[in-house]
């Protein structure tokens, strides 16, 4: 166990919010091509990871627990929103035919 | 060692993501998004937060990968037949994305880690993190589980056909 | 001397009584309270006059309540009680008791009955501040007010657009008067630093005659005077003023407001004997309005326009006696022409009542027998009017003359040709109502009948002050005591010096009672015997009459049509072409900025994240920036 918490000294914090950036951003870029609805959803999915990673790391590095038990709490919540999320699309392509993010525009002036 | 460790998973999840992003097929997608969480997970496993990789895997990829892997074979959408976006969308959105990148990086750098203190090795593991979930933060973890029921009820009377 | 308050109260509170609750009243309450006011103010002023002349005649001061505080001057709203003051508050109090008697009668079956009661008695009001006034600001306010109570009188019955021009026309026409008044005020006050009556005159004892200052007050006070009193060129609003009631004539037209003017001016003799060129362009300005009005009111054939424009005319002669300086002479037919000037009015609504409303006289005739009474008083008027003796205008009208004459033979012949035409419009007028057959309807013949008593009894009193009213000016020789007459002994005027043997005087009287009964002949010749109507075309210089001079037209060109086109080209040019568009604009430029706006919400989900990432950079960004 001492060895593998040696971890922290060996990889500085620097590294792990550099990580964490990148993932979010992809995600973000994720979000912003792709027209295909669930795609967007999974990017969120990614987004959420990348935060997951860098509380985890955050906590590992200052040695509080409660970084891990927030990292839970989103997991929940994050279990929660896919469920709920993906029965509206499926009756979002129930009612339009399609879950392209464009066809979703009947909310305008 | 430990750094190349630390190499290669970041490698790996940052591959996973990007392909995921571009890759045409959603069943694609989502096998890369699927390698992208494991990687994760042995993030989790260095940074000694054991108990967060086991859940990780259980239950994003066990649970949550594979109802959006029903949830596209039940909508047929197996076969890419989306229509790219005009080229200046993509661009726009690259830029977006970069600058965000570069903003959250320029606004990380001030961060200071205060040094471990001796003898606080073992936070993740099973025992430490089940004492301070169940001492501390009960009250979350009580009301997560009505978040959950909500959830459930929720989505099995969206997804009802009438 | 708190009495002295009480007089104008009175008519303010029967004001509010019958203003506010006179339509829950009965008819013969609402008369019983305008009446009673007057009343009352009537019998106050008798007592304070009592007291005033047993206190040994000295004029007292009663102030109501600090009015402007400005800087170290303080102008007051008091009271002056002297001996012009006193008379003028008897018969405006006198007159416009007589006056609302007759009214309760006139107007018995006019449905705004309290109206026309609440309007009286809010004139009466402020023709007493006006008349009571220790400084020349509560007198323009009584002025002014006196001028708006018109307006609501005139056009009392609104429901007729006529009658709504007609006080349109006299409140405007006062309004133009009442600038010079204001400018004069102006004027005044940086002269002199006051307003108040007795500081100005002692202030003015100092100047020199022919001072620039004393110049320009005194003309732009004669402005005032001459819209109020209806002199040239603003006379022309007086006979359309007939379109109000009756009673509103007698007392506003002939007995109280239009002798306003010419109370201002003899309040402020002191400050117009320092201005002779003013004191002879009032002179003029009175001749030529005497003249003109007198041969205006022989072609007329309405029965209340003869007698609007013999107000005129006799205003004008009073203006020649002011002109000349015999400030006591003009009071003194100031309160005769009330006397009988009111009489006339008031006998004419009388006939005007009996004729069921006809006023036209080529259709009367033969009114003798039926309104017996009417008749007697309105005989009384004519030769009081007239100037023959022993009636009051004799007297009066004839100490005008004598110091006319004794100023300028030139305006002698003026107001000697007036007072001959006078005499014979008033016979015309007389002898085309009353003798000879009757020439209206059989339906107005059925309804002749007298008056009920409630109009009757004021002729009567009237009647009898116009007869022996003239006993104020004789001369006290008679009666053995000193030179001079009551009035004069009373007023104690400073008068222009009067110089005329005891001979002249005698001829003078002789010759002008001559021209009147020669006039009362020739129009007994002409109406009478001959019974000849006015004809209905009229040739040659008749015209020139009947067409008021075409004063009103030229007014129309020169001065309304320049500014209608004025108002017109300003409505134009600023109005809808400046004005319009930038108002207009405010409105089209929310909507466009409302419309630039609204393309944000395009429904385009893809876009909506997009504004979300921006957003998210942008907050980062800004906390880097600004917060670091």
């Amino acid at each position: 166990m001492n060895e593998i918490t040696s971890t922290i000294q060996v990889v500085p914090l620097e590294y792990y919010i550099f990580l964490s950036v990148t993932l979010f951003s992809i995600g973000v870029l994720g979000m912003l091509i792709r027209r295909n609805a669930i795609i967007a959803f999974m990017s969120i999915e990614l987004m959420l990871n990348a935060v997951n990673l860098l509380m985890v790391a955050f906590s590992a590095f200052r040695g509080d627990a409660k970084g891990q038990v927030f990292v839970f709490f989103i997991m929940v919540v994050a279990a929660a929103e896919v469920a709920i999320g993906l029965a509206i699309l499926t009756m979002i392509h129930h009612n339009r035919g399609s879950v392209d993010i464009n066809a979703l525009n009947k909310l305008k002036w | 060692m430990l750094e190349y460790v630390f190499y290669i998973l970041s490698a790996i999840s940052i591959a996973c993501a990007l392909l995921m992003v571009f890759a045409k097929n959603p069943i694609h997608s989502v096998l890369f998004l699927i390698g992208t969480f494991f990687s994760i997970a042995g993030h989790f496993v260095i940074l000694n937060a054991h108990f967060l990789a086991i859940v990780q895997i259980i239950v994003y990829t066990g649970a949550i990968m594979v109802l959006f892997l029903y949830v596209i074979m039940l909508l047929n959408l197996n076969k890419e037949s989306e229509s790219t976006k005009p080229n200046i969308v993509k661009v726009a959105a690259v830029v977006s994305a970069g600058l965000l990148f570069l903003v959250m990086l320029a606004s990380f750098k001030e961060s200071i880690a205060i040094p471990l203190p001796e003898g606080t090795d073992g936070i993740g593991s099973v025992k430490n993190l089940g004492k301070v979930l169940f001492s501390e933060y009960l009250l979350p973890f009580e009301a997560s589980s009505v978040l959950f029921l909500s959830a459930m009820a929720g989505s099995v009377l969206l997804a009802k056909k009438k | 001397m708190n009495l002295a308050l009480l007089i104008p109260v009175l008519p303010l509170i029967g004001f509010i009584i019958n203003g506010l609750f006179g339509k829950n009243l009965s008819k013969s309450s609402v008369g019983l309270i305008g009446s009673g006011a007057i009343l009352g103010a009537f019998i106050c002023t008798v007592v304070v006059f009592v007291s005033f002349v047993s206190g040994g005649s000295a004029a007292t001061t009663v102030k109501a309540f600090d009015w402007l505080v400005i800087g170290d001057t303080t102008l007051s709203f008091s009271f002056f009680v002297d001996q012009l003051s006193l008379i003028m508050m008897s018969l405006v109090t006198g007159v416009g008791f007589l006056i609302h008697v007759y009214s309760v009668g006139y107007m018995h079956d006019d449905e705004n009955y309290n109206r026309f009661f609440a309007y009286l008695n809010l004139f009466v009001f402020f023709m007493l501040l006006l008349v009571m006034g220790d400084n020349y600001l509560v007198l323009f306010t009584g002025w002014e007010g006196v001028g708006f109570c018109s307006y609501l009188l005139i056009g009392f019955w609104y429901k007729t657009p006529d009658y709504n021009d007609a006080a349109k026309k006299a409140f405007i026409m006062n309004r133009i008067g009442d600038l010079g008044f204001i400018l004069g005020l102006f004027v005044m006050f940086s002269e002199f630093g006051s307003l108040q009556f007795t500081e100005v005159f002692a202030d003015a004892a100092q100047y020199s005659e022919g001072n620039p200052a004393i110049l320009g007050i005194t003309i732009l006070l004669f402005i005032g005077a001459t819209g109020k009193s209806a002199q040239l060129p603003l006379f022309t609003w007086l006979p359309d003023a007939m379109a109000g009631p009756t009673p509103v004539s007698a007392l506003i037209h002939a007995a109280t407001m239009v002798t306003a003017g010419i109370y201002l001016i003899v309040r402020s003799h002191i400050l117009f004997n320092l201005a002779p060129e003013t004191m002879c362009i009032i002179a003029w300005v009175g001749a030529i309005t005497a003249l003109v009005a007198a041969t205006i009111a022989v072609v007329q054939n309405d029965i209340k326009k003869v007698l609007a424009y013999s107000t005129v005319s006799q205003l004008g002669m009073i203006f020649i006696a002011l002109g000349v300086g015999a400030y006591t002479s003009s009071m003194f037919h100031l309160l005769t022409h009330a006397f009988f000037k009111a009489l006339l009015f008031l006998g004419a609504g009388s006939v005007i009542h009996a004729m069921s409303g006809e006023q036209d006289i080529r259709k009367m005739g033969g009114l003798k027998k039926a309104l017996p009474l009417t008749h007697i008083t309105f005989v009384i008027g004519c030769i009081a009017i007239a100037g023959i003796p022993p009636f009051s205008g004799f007297f009066s009208k004839d100490e005008m003359l004598a110091h006319i004459f004794n100023d300028s033979p030139a305006l002698w012949v003026v107001a000697s040709a007036t007072s001959a035409l006078t005499a014979f419009y008033m016979f015309r007028l007389y002898f085309l109502t009353f003798s000879n057959g009757f020439r209206g309807t059989d339906h107005q013949k059925h309804h002749l009948h007298e008056s009920p008593s409630s109009m009757t009894t004021p002729l009567v009193v009237l009647a009898v002050l116009a007869a022996f009213g003239g006993v104020l000016g004789l001369p006290l020789e008679l009666f053995g005591l000193e030179h001079g007459h009551f009035l004069q002994n009373f007023l104690g005027l400073e008068d222009s010096s009067f110089d005329l043997s005891h001979e002249t005087e005698i001829f003078l009287m002789l010759g002008a009672v001559a021209l009147a009964v020669a006039s009362w002949l020739l129009a007994k010749r002409i109406y009478k015997e001959k019974q000849t109507l006015p004809a209905e075309n009229v040739t040659g210089i008749q015209k020139l009459f009947v067409g008021k001079y075409f004063l009103d037209e030229v007014y129309e060109k020169v001065i309304i049509r320049p500014f209608q086109l004025l108002g017109n080209a300003l409505y134009i040019f600023i109005e809808e072409r400046v004005i319009d568009p930038v108002v207009n604009a405010f409105g089209t430029l929310s909507v466009k900025k409302g419309n630039f706006v609204k393309q944000l919400q395009q429904g385009n989900t893809g876009f909506y994240i997009f504004g979300i990432v921006a957003g998210v950079v942008l907050i980062l960004v800004a906390n880097l920036i600004w917060f670091r």
